[in-house]
């Protein structure tokens, strides 16, 4: 089949497919019987992974080349607009085709009374993904950001008739389209300064001018709008909120690659634009900050919360944080470590989500508490939330265990180690403590008066789905078995770990880019990063996976001690407070983020 | 004269996120979004922007060799024009969807989602 396609159409075929795919539904959608419109849709994710397998096999380790239209940049024409797909984007791509295809198997005829709009939304957002992380123009970045972005709001308030869901939509569009703007500004600054948008043009063109203010401003404009999709503290507001309201299935794609993909594009412009230019102390700096910021903010709201796709939501928060750690490593090991990690939690992540989602349509309900002990008959159901749950601790051999390992080996530093075994065992922790109170009644039976007013309990939410047949739909079980296996396959696979640190190694590599893109050459590549269970990390994934279980039982029958009630319950209610749910106080976090960032970069 | 359209640029991003952060209604709200937005063009065409130079459509009463203004960030700005669009069109429409659900486009009486 390679033979029929050529190489090079690949890149663009991945972006066109689902485009095509969501034009055809939006188009003829609402004459054709719902199965066939669920059908294309999953013939058409489908259709892409093969095409992203195929495109992952063409680019061994390097990278494939697409000017548009041939508009090569040669002697008198600077114009051209270029995809350079290296296996990291390929690799991202592929995720992406997956998680979309396991979110439309899992809604499989629902959302049919809406002539295929969920359907055609899902296609348009992992069009913008994929061109996203194909892209090797820096605009072309910020209008695929928008892309998804735009199909990423409307997936949001998809659910119009419920109040929280528009709000939800509403506070993610304003936040992320601000963020996206400061982006635009950092990107025209750079334009103004080196006069080019290619990111393998910038990169020639900026090692021979240096560092100045002004490169220093676009840099961190541009960072704000990626670390703003990324959720970092303090631009994560919108990410809880656009996360509670969404229908489960967006929630695997939301959680699983769009949030990742802002960290993706830090790294991708620090690595080729960047690199040389900003200070390696600065850049380590601020991703450190930011890193242990954001996990740390994210296990703390994690752990206090009840509704169960907002816990979910927060535990994603404190992984960003992580994989922010990895980058912060500025190694090719640390990238190696975070885009394991990446796969491996965006499937069990999913995974949660769709189980969640399930609850939501038998129970019509996603409040932990109120959820006690009802979904005792679903003993299958309740044993893969558990499994997911530890496996988002770290339990070996799942993939998530793999890839904090190598972050921790990059990081290289004690607390740091410390730092993610904490977070992984309080978010691994606060899902275990879900699993065991719903499915299998464990702990305290609540008192019904601690329905607070002031908390989200998540109790009165409207199914996703319609409402329950008797039999659990095999496409359900279908799409949750798809992920656990592969988030399981991320860590055993035999191959998967060598080929990512071969393009880890191809991603770090600027020179090896610059020079692919810009005159086809293909320099010798780089010594991979050592990529394999070491001792150290199954140990530390199993001592994660225990203190999870301990942080589960605590939750389960602990009492906070009464000396400890009053100092911890301030700080706790204040940093609540802080997510007012109010978009103006949000963009107004976004600014001082901004300016954090630069002071980061700066002092 | 380019240092001042460089100011407004900024001024006009500042004013607009400004905006959002004080606004009291959403309709307000998504129109401050878009005034941020207008800065970003602003910005673009500066940095194209040539003294005595021309639109850059070359033909008879353009021969080649004329100065002109840079083609590239007109088109950026375009694009960036259409993504307002759109852009601004989901945001008020889901503006609309909070007005029916809510009650209110206060964003201080919005208080389903917090904590």
């Amino acid at each position: 089949m390679a033979g029929i396609i050529a190489v090079q159409a690949l890149p663009t075929l991945l972006i066109a497919v689902p485009v095509a795919g969501a034009s055809v539904l939006l188009a003829v959608g609402r004459f054709l019987p719902h199965r066939l419109v669920d059908g294309l849709a999953v013939a058409t994710t489908a259709v892409n992974i093969v095409l992203a397998v195929l495109l992952w096999q063409a680019t061994g380790n390097g990278q494939v080349v697409t000017w548009a239209g041939g508009w090569q940049p040669r002697p008198h024409l600077v114009v051209g607009i270029v995809l350079v797909a290296d296996r990291t984007g390929t690799g991202l791509a592929l995720l992406i085709a997956v998680l979309a295809g396991c979110a439309l198997l899992f809604s499989w005829r629902y959302f049919n009374s809406v002539h295929a709009h969920y359907q055609a939304l899902v296609l348009l957002f992992s069009a913008g993904m994929t061109g996203f992380v194909l892209t090797g123009d820096l605009f072309d970045m910020f209008v695929f950001f928008e892309l998804m972005g735009a199909a990423g709001y409307a997936l949001a308030g998809f659910k119009i008739e419920e109040a929280e869901s528009v709000q939800g939509g509403l506070t993610f569009g304003v936040l992320n389209s601000l963020g996206a703007y400061l982006c635009l500004s950092g990107i025209g600054l750079l334009y103004a300064r080196t006069g080019a948008l290619g990111l393998p043009q910038l990169s020639t063109a900026l090692s021979g001018h240096g560092m100045d203010p002004l490169v220093l401003a676009a840099f961190v404009l541009i960072c704000t709008g990626w670390l703003v999709k990324a959720a970092a503290v303090p631009f994560h507001f919108w990410l809880a909120d656009a996360h509670a309201v969404a229908p489960s299935p967006v929630c695997v794609l939301f959680s699983g690659v769009m949030a990742p993909l802002g960290v993706y594009g830090v790294a991708r412009v620090y690595w080729v634009v960047f690199h040389g230019v900003v200070p390696d102390a600065a850049m380590h700096r601020a991703m450190l900050v930011l890193g242990v910021v954001t996990a740390a903010l994210g296990a703390v709201m994690c752990l206090t919360q009840r509704h169960i796709k907002r816990l979910l939501a927060y535990s994603t928060i404190a992984h960003i944080g992580l994989f922010l750690l990895g980058i912060a490593a500025l190694n090719a090991l640390g990238v190696a470590g975070t885009s394991v990690y990446l796969a491996g939690h965006a499937a069990v992540k999913g995974a949660l989500f769709l189980l969640t989602g399930l609850l939501l349509s038998r129970y019509g309900s996603v409040d932990e508490l109120g959820l006690y002990g009802r979904a005792r008959q679903h003993r299958v159901a309740g044993c893969a939330f558990v499994l997911a749950a530890l496996a988002l601790a770290g339990l070996p051999p799942f993939g998530t265990g793999l890839g904090k390992g190598l972050i921790d080996d990059a990081g290289g530093s004690p607390l740091l180690t410390a730092l993610s075994v904490a977070v992984s065992a309080l978010t691994g922790g606060a899902a275990l403590r879900v699993a065991l109170r719903v499915y299998f009644g464990l702990g305290r039976r609540p008192h019904p008066d601690t329905t607070a007013a002031e908390e989200i309990t998540g109790q009165d939410e409207q199914p996703d789905l319609r409402p329950p047949h008797d039999r659990t739909p095999i496409s359900m079980i279908a799409a949750i078995a798809i992920l656990l296996a592969g988030g399981l396959a991320t860590g055993l696979a035999p191959g998967f770990a060598t080929a990512i640190g071969r393009a880890a190694a191809t991603f770090v590599d600027q020179h090896g880019y610059v020079a692919r893109a810009l005159s086809a050459e293909r320099l010798p590549s780089q010594v991979p990063p050592p990529v394999a269970w070491t001792t150290s990390g199954v140990l530390l994934g199993l001592l994660a996976t225990a203190l999870a279980i301990g942080v589960a039982v605590a939750g389960l029958y602990g009492r906070v001690p009464g000396w400890l009630r009053a100092p911890i319950k301030r700080p706790l209610s204040g940093l609540h407070e802080l997510h007012s749910g109010h978009v103006g106080d949000y963009a107004a976090w976004l600014v001082l983020g901004s300016a954090a960032l630069a002071g980061l970069l700066i002092v | 004269m380019t240092v001042f359209a460089y100011g407004v640029a900024a001024w006009l991003v500042l004013i607009g996120i400004f905006g959002v952060v004080r606004s009291h209604n959403l309709i307000h709200t998504v129109i401050c979004v878009s005034i941020a937005q207008s800065g970003t063009y602003v910005l673009l065409l500066t940095i194209g922007y040539q003294r005595g130079a021309v639109a850059p459509i070359f033909g008879s009463s353009t021969p080649k060799g004329t100065p002109v203004v840079d083609p590239v960030v007109q088109a950026m700005t375009l694009t960036d024009i259409v993504v307002s669009a759109t852009v601004t069109a989901l945001l008020l429409a889901l503006v609309i969807q909070v007005a029916k659900r809510h009650g209110t486009i206060e964003p201080d009486e919005l208080r389903t989602l917090r904590g």
